[in-house]
C-alpha cells in the first residue's frame, strides 16, 4: 500500500480552517509531495463544522483516502466528532486552554498545546491556529524554514509586523512540539518533482481560456462559482469576457449569442441552474450553434444539500431539453482531467455544432489536487470545425441564396458562417427550417424537409461517435471483480482496487469518462470476460447503472451506492466488494463514518 | 456601430426583402415596422451583413425570417440575452431585438429589465398589440383592463404593464413609443434607436387585427400625439419623461420620450474590449501569462 499522510482540520466555518490547510498545501507541494484535499463544509458563513482533509503522499493522491494521521481540532465540536477515527500512531493537536480531550485510542497522541502560555492570544486571534501547524510540521519531520517562506508570503501584504508575529508564534509552536511531542513514525520525504494544487472549478475555468474560450457567463451557484471566480479575477489578463447574468436562463441563452457571433463561449451552474438552462441546450441543438455548459453536481433534488456532493444529475442531463438532438457529455476522471477535457469538448462541440456538457460535481470542482504543470497545455489543439468568419466584401448580400446555412451533407455538418461576414446572410432559427434557415413550422411545414432536417442534425452523432474514443480497462484482464464508475470516483475505485488485489482479491476497472456518447457495444465488449460485476456510483437510484441497462441490456452483479453528501472513501468499496463477493448483499450503502 | 457601405451601390428596399413573405394576418401592424425597419437599415446605408435581427417567439418574432439581415429566430422571451451575447462578441455588429408585449414584457421580462440598466448598445423594437397573437388571443402584459380575452372570457382583472415607464425606470438611455400606422414618424425612431449609442427602446402600437378588437388603428389613430409636435418637451428630462408616460386614453403620447448619450455602453465599458471585437481576438493565451497563471498554484 503507498505511504500517504493525512492532516484533518476541524472547526467552525469563520474560525480559520482554510488557512492552515493553504499553508499545509503549500509545504506539501513545494517538498515535492502530492495531495488531495476535501473540505467537509456548510452552507453557511459562520459558525457550523467545517471538515478538512489534506492527504499527501511521494505517489499519486487522488482521494481522502481511510486514515487520519494528524487530527487539529479548533474547537471542542471538532474534538468531539473526530477523536475516534484516530488509529495507531496518529495524533491530535489541541488547544488544551479551551478544548478537553476525550478518550483516545490506544496508541494515538493527544498533544496538547498551552496556547496562551506561548502566544499572546489577546492580540493574535488565531494563534491557536498557527501554534498548531507549527507544532505538527515538526512532528512530520519538516524543517521551519518552509514553514517560514510560506507564513511569509500568506502574510507579507499585511506589513512586516504581521509576517514576523505570525513567524514568531509558528515557531513557538514548532519548538513547543519539538521538546514535547514524540514525531510521526514517517517523516515526510521530499521529492524533485513541483505540483500546481488547484480545485477542478479553476482546473475548468483554465482549461476554458486553453481553449480559447472569450465569453463566459454565469449566475452564481455553489459548487460551480469557482470558475466564475476565476474567470472574473483572470478576465483581463486573459482577454476573456466574463458576466454575471440575472438568471441561469440569461446565462445560456447569452452565452449561446456570443457563440452564434463566432467565439467559443462557456458557462457553468449546479443542478438547479442547469434545469433552468435546458430550453437553451435545444436551442444551441437546433441552431447548431456549439456551447459548452459545465454542470457541477450537487446533492439534489430541489436546492438539496448545496455543499454537499453527488453523482445524481446524470439523468438530467440525459434528458436535457425535448426533442431528439446531437451531444456530448463528459464527465472529468480528476481535477487535472477537468482542465483537459474542456479543448477536448469544445473540439467536438465546435465540428459538430452541438452543445457539449460537462458533468462534474462537487468533489471535483472544490477539491483540491496536486498536478504536474505539464499537464496544464495552455497551446492545446483547437478545431473550430467548419467555421467561416471573412468572405470579400463584394460578395454580394446573399439574394442569390448561393449560401445555405443548413446544407444537407452527408457528415450532417453544415458549414457555419458569422454574423458580419459578407454574402452569407440567413436566420438561425430555433424553429424547425429549410437547407437556407427558413422557418418551415408555420405555413410552410412540410414534413419531407422536416425529416430531411432531423436527418442530417442526428448524422452528426456517427461522427461524434467516431471522434470520442471507447472507455478502456485498466488492470488484469482475469480479475476477480471489476469495479465499474464514472467521472469522479475514478481515484477512489482504483484505489480500492489496489487495497483489494493486495488483499488477494485481484480487481480491475472500468472508468467511464464520455457519457454520451457512450460505446455500448465497446463496454460489453469489455464486460462479457467479467467474472462479477459492481458498478460504483454517489447517488441513490444507480442513475448509471440504470443507463447503461439501457442502452445495452447489461445488467451488473451488484451495485455500491453513496448518497449521504460525502464522497466514497476506498475502505467504503473495498468492503462492499467483500461483503458481496460473501453473497450477503447486491446493494451495499457504506455509511460515512466522519461526523461531518 | 454602422458601417457604411464605401462602395457606388447604393442599398435599395429590395436588398433587405427576405426570402419569405410575411406569414402575418392581413392588416397586421407588424408588415409596417417591417417596411419602417427595412427603410430606415436603406437610409442610413447599413450593409445587410453588418445587421443581426434577433427575435423570441411569437407572430412578430417571426420578423428576422422576412429581412435581408443575418436573423436569429430564439426562444421565447430569451431575444435579448441572446443579442446582449451576440454584442459582446462583435460590437462592430448592428443589433436589433425584435418581438411582442408577451414576450417581451411577461416571459422575457427578467432580461428585459436588466438589458436596460446595462445599457446594451441595440435596439429593442417591442411590436406590442396587448395581446397573444401566436397562440389565438390570450391576455397578454399589456392588456388592459377589462379587456375580454379567452384566458379571461370575463375580463383582464390585472393591471397592465407599463413600459415606457418602466423602461424609464430601468435605465434605458433611449425610450420611444411608435405607432405602426404613422410611417414615417416610426421610420424616424427606427434610425435614432440605431444610432443612439446604448440601450434603445421602442415600443410599437402595432394592431393585431385578428384577437384584439379593443385597441385597434381606430382607437389608437385620434388618440396619439406626437412628442415631436411639443416644442416645449425636452427628451433629455427623465422626469418629464416619466410624467409623459403616464399618459393614457383621450392623449397617448407617441414619439422620442427620453435620450441620453452620457452613459458608457456595455461593450464600451468593459475594458477587455478596447482592443477590439471578441472575435477577432487572438484566442490563444500568451505564454508568459499562461506561465503566470500556474505559477500561481504553486
Amino acid at each position: 500500500m503507498k505511504q500517504t499522510f493525512t492532516i484533518a482540520i476541524g472547526g467552525a466555518a469563520g474560525q480559520g480552517v482554510a488557512t492552515p490547510g493553504d499553508i499545509f498545501a503549500k509545504i506539501f507541494s513545494r517538498r515535492g509531495l502530492h495531495l488531495n484535499a476535501y473540505n467537509a463544509y456548510q452552507s453557511i458563513i459562520r459558525g457550523g463544522h467545517t471538515f478538512l482533509t489534506i492527504r499527501t503522499g511521494p505517489e499519486k493522491v487522488t482521494n481522502m483516502g481511510d486514515r487520519l494521521d494528524l487530527l487539529i481540532p479548533l474547537n471542542q465540536d471538532a474534538m468531539d466528532r473526530h477523536l475516534g477515527l484516530l488509529r495507531e500512531g496518529a495524533a491530535c493537536i489541541y488547544n488544551a486552554d479551551t478544548i478537553r480531550p476525550g478518550d483516545a485510542r490506544h496508541g494515538t497522541a493527544l498533544c496538547p498545546l498551552p496556547v496562551s502560555k506561548l502566544a499572546d492570544i489577546t492580540r493574535n486571534k488565531v494563534a491557536q491556529n498557527t501554534l498548531a501547524v507549527g507544532a505538527g510540521l515538526n512532528m512530520m519531520g519538516i524543517g521551519f524554514q518552509a514553514l517560514e517562506e510560506v507564513l511569509t508570503e500568506q502574510f507579507k501584504k499585511k506589513g512586516a509586523a504581521v509576517v514576523s508575529e505570525n513567524v514568531e508564534i509558528a515557531r513557538a509552536g514548532y519548538d513547543y512540539a519539538a521538546a514535547s511531542f514524540k514525531p510521526f513514525g514517517w517523516p515526510l520525504p521530499m521529492t524533485g518533482n513541483r505540483y500546481a494544487v488547484l480545485s477542478g472549478n479553476i482546473a475548468m475555468a483554465m482549461g476554458g481560456a486553453a481553449a480559447g474560450v472569450k465569453f463566459y457567463c454565469a449566475y452564481p451557484m455553489s459548487p460551480s462559482t469557482g470558475v466564475l471566480h476565476w474567470m472574473a479575477a483572470h478576465a483581463r489578463k486573459a482577454n476573456i469576457m466574463v458576466r454575471q447574468v440575472e438568471d441561469e436562463i440569461g446565462v445560456v441563452n447569452m452565452a449561446i449569442g456570443a457563440a452564434h457571433a463566432g467565439v467559443r463561449s462557456m458557462c457553468a451552474t449546479s443542478g438547479g441552474g442547469f434545469a433552468l438552462m435546458t430550453e437553451g441546450l435545444g436551442l444551441s441543438a437546433m441552431m447548431e450553434t456549439p456551447v459548452v455548459v459545465i454542470d457541477c453536481q450537487r446533492a439534489g433534488p430541489s436546492t438539496g444539500v448545496p455543499t454537499k456532493t453527488e453523482q445524481g444529475d446524470l439523468w438530467q442531463m440525459l434528458g436535457a431539453a425535448f426533442g431528439d438532438y446531437p451531444r456530448v457529455i463528459a464527465a472529468p476522471l480528476d481535477i487535472g482531467d477537468c482542465f483537459k477535457i474542456i479543448p477536448e469538448i469544445f473540439n467536438i462541440a465546435d465540428r459538430y455544432q452541438c452543445p457539449g456538457i460537462v458533468l462534474c460535481d462537487l468533489l471535483l470542482s472544490e477539491g483540491r489536487l496536486s498536478v504536474d504543470p505539464k499537464e496544464l497545455d495552455f497551446a492545446p489543439v483547437v478545431d473550430r470545425g467548419e467555421l467561416i468568419t471573412e468572405a470579400p466584401s463584394t460578395a454580394g448580400t446573399n439574394g442569390d441564396g448561393v449560401y445555405k446555412r443548413y446544407k444537407i451533407t452527408e457528415s450532417g455538418i453544415s458549414p457555419r458562417a458569422v454574423p458580419g461576414v459578407p454574402g452569407h446572410t440567413h436566420t438561425a432559427a430555433s424553429d424547425e427550417h429549410d437547407e437556407d434557415g427558413v422557418l418551415i413550422s408555420d405555413e410552410f411545414t412540410n414534413p419531407t424537409k422536416r425529416r430531411a432536417m432531423m436527418e442530417k442534425r442526428m448524422r452528426k452523432v456517427a461522427g461524434i461517435e467516431a471522434t470520442v474514443p471507447p472507455p478502456a480497462l485498466s488492470g488484469p484482464r482475469d480479475a476477480d471483480i471489476t469495479l465499474i464508475g464514472w467521472g469522479s470516483t475514478k481515484g477512489v475505485i482504483e484505489e480500492a482496487c489496489e487495497i483489494l488485489t493486495e488483499q488477494g482479491i485481484l480487481a480491475n476497472q472500468l472508468q467511464i469518462r464520455w457519457l454520451v456518447p457512450l460505446h455500448g457495444a465497446a463496454i460489453l465488449d469489455i464486460l462479457k470476460d467479467a467474472r462479477h460485476t459492481i458498478i460504483v456510483e454517489n447517488n441513490y437510484s444507480g442513475q448509471f447503472a440504470r443507463y447503461l441497462r439501457s442502452e445495452t441490456s447489461f445488467v451488473p452483479n451488484g451495485y455500491i451506492r453513496k448518497y449521504d453528501g460525502e464522497p466514497f472513501m476506498p475502505h467504503h468499496i473495498v468492503e462492499a466488494v467483500k461483503e458481496q463477493l460473501g453473497g450477503k448483499s447486491r446493494l451495499s450503502v457504506p455509511v460515512h463514518e466522519i461526523l461531518v | 456601430m454602422a458601417t457604411v457601405l464605401a462602395d457606388a451601390k447604393r442599398l435599395a428596399m429590395a436588398d433587405f426583402k427576405g426570402k419569405v413573405d410575411p406569414d402575418w394576418c392581413p392588416g397586421c401592424g407588424d408588415f409596417g415596422v417591417l417596411a419602417a425597419v427595412e427603410k430606415a437599415l436603406v437610409d442610413l446605408q447599413i450593409p445587410n451583413h453588418n445587421v443581426v435581427t434577433i427575435s423570441g417567439i411569437g407572430c412578430s418574432s417571426n420578423f428576422p425570417g422576412f429581412i435581408n439581415t443575418y436573423g436569429m429566430h430564439t426562444l421565447h422571451g430569451r431575444a435579448l440575452a441572446v443579442a446582449t451575447g451576440v454584442k459582446l462578441a462583435n460590437h462592430d455588429l448592428t443589433v436589433l431585438v425584435t418581438g411582442g408585449d408577451g414576450d417581451g414584457f411577461g416571459i422575457g421580462g427578467n432580461h428585459f429589465v436588466h438589458s436596460m440598466r446595462r445599457n446594451v448598445d441595440l435596439l429593442y423594437i417591442v411590436m406590442d398589440n396587448q395581446i397573444y397573437g401566436l397562440t389565438t388571443g390570450q391576455t397578454s402584459p399589456t392588456s388592459r383592463v377589462g379587456m375580454k380575452t379567452k384566458s379571461m372570457p370575463f375580463g383582464n382583472i390585472e393591471a397592465p404593464v407599463n413600459p415606457i415607464s418602466l423602461a424609464l425606470a430601468a435605465g434605458a438611455t433611449f425610450v420611444a413609443r411608435g405607432f405602426s400606422g404613422e410611417q414615417k414618424h416610426l421610420t424616424e425612431l427606427i434610425k435614432q434607436g440605431i444610432q443612439h449609442k446604448g440601450f434603445s427602446f421602442l415600443d410599437v402600437f402595432s394592431p393585431c387585427v385578428t384577437y384584439n378588437h379593443d385597441n385597434t388603428y381606430q382607437w389608437f389613430r385620434p388618440r396619439v400625439k406626437k412628442l415631436e409636435d411639443d416644442t416645449a418637451y425636452d427628451p433629455a428630462h427623465w422626469l418629464s419623461a416619466m410624467e409623459k408616460s403616464l399618459l393614457w386614453g383621450d392623449e397617448i403620447p407617441i414619439g422620442k420620450f427620453f435620450e441620453r448619450s452620457d452613459l458608457p455602453t456595455l461593450h464600451g465599458a468593459e475594458p477587455v474590449l478596447n482592443a477590439g471585437t471578441l472575435l477577432h481576438g487572438d484566442t490563444q493565451i500568451p505564454p508568459d501569462v499562461a506561465r503566470s497563471f500556474v505559477e500561481e498554484l504553486m
